[in-house]
């Protein structure tokens, strides 16, 4: 968390809000916060950490491991809509890659804002050409994109 | 943001999903049953709401209320693990 929490600036000014979702109370959340998060990250967690106990939240996302009572580490970026857009789920041992996620919200909101005219190709950064889908650009990808550019 | 009283009880996140409609043709009450939703991409987010902790105090969360912005939601193992 202390690695999204690094991010968040960068994830705000996308106007990308951020909530954190684990089994355990909202008490030791703030135990977690206050006594380790605070050291990794000035200020401490910016966001707000929730409390799923029951793990209610995480079986309505899929993501929740009821032989061992713990939510995977599933990330889930949801547009303005409320519509999900994409998820990852990674077991326990691996953590995520932030940077990752950011790049989609940035190929997202791209997307979006052209009321889905383009679409972003794999790898794409922002700043990139963004291609534009219709009858001319059919067999003819190629000529615009190549994957080692 | 308000503080809210916090009691002993075993507070957790909850799923908000609309009420289950009654079975006009049904003679027999039908079991409330739990509502199950499995997040799918391009499919509305499951709404729900959750006691949270933000910026030393203790808040509610309710996701549909900050519906209009990106959202970024983020499940993990637990609170002082490793990764």
């Amino acid at each position: 968390m202390s690695a999204v929490a690094d991010k968040y600036q960068e994830l705000k000014d996308l106007g990308c809000e951020v909530f954190s979702v684990s089994v355990d109370s909202h008490f030791v959340h703030k135990m977690w916060n206050d006594h380790e998060l605070t050291k990794m990250v000035d200020g401490g967690i910016p966001f707000h950490m929730l409390s799923d106990q029951a793990g209610n939240i995480g079986r309505a996302y899929g993501v929740y491991d009821e032989n061992q009572g713990i939510e995977l580490r599933g990330r889930f970026i949801i547009d303005p809509d409320g519509v999900i857009q994409a998820m990852e789920v990674l077991t326990p041992p691996v953590g995520r890659r932030i940077a990752e996620t950011i790049r989609q919200v940035h190929a997202f909101q791209v997307v979006r804002a052209s009321g889905g005219a383009e679409a972003t190709p794999a790898g794409w950064q922002p700043g990139e050409p963004v291609l534009k889908p219709g009858p001319d650009l059919v067999g003819n990808v190629w000529k615009v994109w190549k994957p080692n550019e | 943001m308000a503080d809210q009283p916090e009691g002993c009880a075993r507070v957790t996140g909850a799923v908000l999903g609309e009420a289950p409609m009654a079975d006009e043709s049904s003679p027999t009450p039908q079991p409330i049953k739990e509502a199950i939703m499995t997040a799918q991409v391009g499919q509305k987010a499951p709404d729900f709401n959750a006691p949270a902790f933000y910026k030393g105090s203790f808040a509610n969360v309710q996701l549909s209320d900050h519906f209009g912005k990106w959202l970024l939601l983020c499940f993990y193992p637990g609170d002082f693990t490793f990764v």
